[in-house]
């Protein structure tokens, strides 16, 4: 302050406005739940953005410790409740490495079905999430009409249309019933053509490219020095999907599929379908590639449900029984992370040779994601933060566990 | 009116008391006069916005594949509206404790008023207007403008900061869209020489070809321009910053609720329709159809300028002013059906971009425009609008300025057009073409 | 990526500094000592065959047994492990490293075991190390915003220490 009285001449050239601490969240409509910023701004302009976190936190790592493997399928469910199965999924795969279960093959493409399908689900409601971001309303819609169906098919295997608790060590705990995979068909044949309209209103509609492109550019090398993954990690142009480069244990249920992973290589994603071009504007790692990246990896999830259901139908064998809710875990630890629909979601579990886990520990995809935020909103105005954000399709009860 | 509330009604009245009659020009005509169009014109505002918060509701509904509304009031829930505004008044009226409670009070009313004020000068037909301004333009566009005072107030006397950013965003963006608007407007004031927002509409009477937005090619651009200004400046989607939902959380009314609330939406929805009026009235003809089923050319049934002038009452002529009515409402309602629409299928601008949009682009291309307009009515080029017979009309009141061989063409034609309805029985009497 | 060779090849860089490993359970593991922790990863990292760099997870847990029964028949001596995941983009293989700390610093009930962060190493391991000093109780010295992450700033004790109880009351809202 002295500098100020010393040299009047200061306070002349000094004049500026003062910066304003804003609360977005926890009650925002933004902010994907309950994630509270704390965003510094001088007038429109971003300057700090700081996440408070755990307004959902139940922790479920310590309920674990008191349960059996398969009694905490229910408390995956709940973390990335938009992708249910594949939090199931995931935890069933490391319960399943720790105990050495060797899944019958026609399991492993039940699985393939479930969670591609599951993936579809959850990017639907990134999308559309996305859309309301940026202050459009009817994406939201279009893909929550979408989103209905295959929640029908859902309520159809496990009875439930949130938290599925589906598929477990095992196996999963029923077959799918009969005539399902027609329906999958017919709801997949009409879903194909309109990804067209989602990419109309969104992909390259201009105001959405204003919106996105050269927001929020994660360099690669940031994206892997934060522990950023999925579409994050691939939006930036890292050729890198647990479901070919993961444990073995995973790959195996997508051995024999074809697929590639969706990322900018050598300045050009993958063809194999028709996509939308990418405009001039965007830049690798930023908020458009992000959300391109879930789009097109919406149309190869169908490709791979295909595949999954011929498999399926051809394998001969059991679908896989779930173990019993007593077995006993081997002494040891077990830690696989999946590609889930944001991320890699990670599951460590530790044995003292007893039913129940000693420790459960749920590494989250989205919590990881979300380290990032605030150095990439760092000189962003106001109304990019919820792009942001929203570009990083975060969800709260996966974060907070 | 007050001529007739004073020496017939006030006077009668007195006459049983035995009190003098009052002069007909005295003031208590005019207050209750003004009373009387008052009452008229909020309720266009009042259920204009019954109407159009339904049909948004309606809308949005069938863009979104939903049904919107279906059970209120029995059939496409076409009461929906009213059950929301009682809703609406049963809400406790809540001032927060960090809020200048007089401001935060006050501010709902002004931009009520603003643009309630702004139907004042609105014709909605050929002389059904609240007040004729002889500068209706320029009032309806200064009035409008003023809305700007109650959304910043609100951002300002609510005490949170979302409403204080909308508050200003409010103000930096109504601020920069008068100038391309203010532009914008001029044009048809260029071509019809008039301010008078009846004349200009009266000048576009005839064939749709007369539509100010065929004059020439740049009056077509500028049309698109207006609507983006004008869209812009009601804060509609995409321009939708100020209550940037998604952002702000609701803007500068975050900490409104009740009926306070519902009077910043129903000031929205009033300016909507007044924006989209003037559009109607500058670019697409106003209450003039796009066949001239009553006018001179067909069934010869509107009133025409010497009636006008000399105030008589006719049946046909006040059929004609109603569908004249109807044409207008059409034409602004399909205005506030177009914002809609662009409302729930675009993302929002940032704030930057918007600025963008209005300095970059609509300001530069607005002047080009306005020469472009300028010197077309200068250079006297082909243009499919037969305004003559009215720009003679002008040409009586500015001299010199327009005496070239085109109007006179024009004029011969127009004058033609009469002939052939004075065969067909009655005889129109032109006031400026007898000179 | 962790057989013989590779505890060989580690050991003989770092030599005491490697404490020990496990290379037959179902996810071999290494461990290190609390003061090599950041120089073995920042060798990890950078070296070219190696490349770890992404921190997957930081986990802690931690070995007790609150029952005195059960206790007497536990295999190990109370203690808590840092687990951290590792894996390489450009390589596709993955490592688990551990640090074995006591359950408290010097013995003395509240005073949290200390170890070095890794956030200069992996950005990632920011939030880990808070959620896990937040939750298991473990002091990581040199992080640049070591503050409970999941649970309220004033929430008292670790919740996943074994011998942790729920406190009765927060603020007025019932615990047990």
């Amino acid at each position: 302050m002295a500098t100020y009285t010393d040299d009047p001449r200061i306070v002349e050239f000094d004049v500026r406005t003062d910066e304003m601490l804003v609360n977005m969240g926890p009650q925002h409509p933004s902010t994907h739940g309950v994630l509270r910023l704390v965003l510094r701004t001088d007038g429109e302009i971003v300057s700090e953005v700081q996440c408070h976190l755990g307004y959902l936190h139940r922790c479920a790592e310590k309920i674990g410790e008191n349960l059996t493997p398969r009694q905490w399928i229910p408390y995956t469910d709940r973390m990335d409740y938009l992708a249910a199965m594949n939090m199931n999924l995931g935890w069933s795969l490391a319960v399943e490495k720790l105990l050495k279960y060797e899944l019958p093959p026609k399991a492993k493409h039940l699985r393939v079905i479930i969670a591609e399908l599951g993936r579809i689900a959850s990017h639907l409601v990134g999308m559309g999430a996305y859309g309301l971001d940026l202050g459009t309303f009817s994406p939201f819609l279009y893909a929550f009409r979408e989103r209905e169906k295959l929640l029908d098919l859902f309520e159809e295997v496990c009875g439930a249309r949130l938290t599925y608790s589906y598929l477990t060590p095992g196996g999963a705990t029923a077959d799918l019933p009969q005539g399902w995979l027609q329906k999958v068909e017919a709801f997949l044949k009409q879903f194909e053509p309109v990804i067209a309209e989602y990419h109309a209103l969104l992909t390259t509609n201009s105001i959405f490219i204003k919106r996105t492109c050269g927001i929020g550019v994660l360099p690669p090398e940031m994206a892997i020095n934060y522990g950023c993954t999925g579409p994050m990690l691939r939006g930036s142009g890292i050729d890198h999907d647990l479901r070919r480069d993961g444990e073995a244990r995973y790959t195996d249920m997508y051995d024999g599929y074809a697929f590639e992973v969706i990322a900018q290589k050598n300045g050009s994603y993958p063809r194999d379908h028709v996509y939308p071009a990418v405009p001039p504007e965007a830049v690798l790692g930023d908020c458009w590639h992000r959300f391109y990246v879930r789009m097109l990896e919406v149309v190869q999830a169908i490709d791979l449900v295909r595949q999954g259901m011929e498999r399926y139908s051809t394998t001969p064998g059991d679908w896989g029984q779930p173990i019993k809710l007593s077995t006993k875990l081997p002494k040891g630890e077990a830690y696989l992370e999946t590609e889930c629909p944001r991320g890699q979601m990670g599951f460590y579990l530790v044995s003292d040779g007893s039913a129940i886990p000693w420790r459960v520990r749920a590494r989250s995809s989205c919590f990881c994601n979300l380290s990032v935020a605030s150095e990439l909103c760092h000189g962003c105005l106001i109304a990019d933060v919820p792009a942001i954000i929203g570009s990083v399709d975060i969800v709260m009860g996966e974060i907070d566990r | 009116m007050a001529e007739f509330i004073n020496s017939r009604l006030i006077s009668t009245l007195l006459g049983w008391f035995n009190v003098d009659a009052l002069p007909a020009d005295h003031w208590l005509g005019f207050v209750l006069a003004g009373l009387v169009h008052t009452v008229l014109v909020i309720h266009v505002v009042a259920v204009g916005a019954l109407v159009f918060i339904w049909m948004e509701r309606k809308v949005s509904g069938r863009i979104q594949d939903r049904l919107g509304p279906t059970r209120v009031g029995g059939k496409f829930g076409w009461l929906q509206t009213l059950a929301d505004g009682l809703k609406l008044i049963t809400k406790e009226d809540i001032t927060p404790a960090n809020a200048d409670a007089l401001l935060f009070k006050l501010a709902p009313y002004v931009s009520f008023a603003a643009s309630f004020a702004g139907y004042l000068a609105l014709p909605f037909s050929d002389g059904w207007v609240g007040h004729q301004v002889n500068c209706g333009i320029f009032f309806i566009i200064a009035i409008v403008g003023m809305e700007v005072f109650g959304v910043i107030l609100a951002g300002y006397a609510s005490g949170s900061k979302w409403s204080l950013f909308g508050g200003m965003r409010e103000a930096a963006q109504v601020v920069s869209y008068e100038v391309p608007m203010g532009m914008c407007v001029l044009i048809p004031v260029v071509i019809c020489g008039s301010m008078d927002l009846i004349t200009i509409g009266q000048m576009q009477a005839g064939f749709f070809t007369n539509w100010i937005l065929f004059h020439d090619p740049f009056a077509f651009v500028v049309f698109w321009v207006y609507f983006t200004c004008a869209t812009a400046s009601v804060n509609r989607a995409p321009f939708d910053l100020a209550e940037a939902e998604s952002e702000l959380v609701a803007g500068f009314h975050t900490e409104y609720s009740g009926l306070r609330w519902s009077f910043f939406f129903m000031a929205e929805y009033g300016s909507m329709f007044l924006v989209s009026g003037l559009a109607a009235i500058l670019f697409f003809g106003g209450w003039n159809g796009p066949i001239p089923i009553f006018g001179p050319e067909i069934l010869n049934l509107a009133y025409t300028d010497a009636e006008i002038a000399a105030g008589t009452f006719r049946l046909g002529g006040y059929i004609a002013n109603l569908a004249g009515c109807v044409n207008f409402i059409g034409k602004a309602v399909t205005g506030v059906t177009v914002m809609m629409w662009i409302r729930w299928t675009l993302p929002r601008l940032r704030i930057d971009q918007v600025m963008t949009t209005c300095l970059k682009y609509c300001v530069p291309l607005g002047a080009v425009c306005f020469v472009g307009v300028v010197g077309w009515q200068w250079a006297q080029l082909w243009s499919p609008n037969d305004l003559h017979p009215q720009q003679a009309r002008i040409s009586v009141r500015e001299r010199g300025l327009i005496d070239r061989p085109v109007r006179t063409e024009g004029m011969a034609r127009r004058a033609e057009v009469v002939k052939k309805a004075a065969w067909a029985g009655s005889v129109p009497v032109q006031a400026g073409e007898t000179r | 990526m962790s057989g013989e060779d590779f505890v060989a090849r580690l050991k003989k860089r770092f030599g005491a500094k490697i404490a020990g490993a496990n290379l037959q359970g179902v996810d071999p593991w290494i461990e290190v000592t609390p003061d090599g922790l950041v120089e073995v990863g920042e060798y990890l990292k950078a070296e070219p065959d190696l490349r770890f760099d992404m921190l997957n997870c930081i986990s802690g847990v931690d070995y007790f047994e609150p029952d005195a029964k059960k206790a007497s028949k536990a295999e190990w001596q109370p203690h808590i492990e840092v687990v951290y995941h590792l894996s390489s983009i450009a390589q596709k293989h993955t490592l688990v490293l551990k640090v074995i700390l006591p359950r408290w610093k010097n013995n003395q009930p509240g005073q949290l075991p200390e170890v070095p962060s890794v956030t200069g190493v992996w950005r990632a391991a920011e939030w880990h190390e808070r959620e896990v000093y937040d939750l298991s109780g473990i002091m990581f010295l040199g992080n640049p915003d070591l503050r409970r992450i999941l649970c309220p700033e004033d929430w008292v004790g670790y919740p996943l220490r074994r011998d942790y109880e729920m406190p009765l009351e927060y603020h007025g809202i019932r615990g047990r």
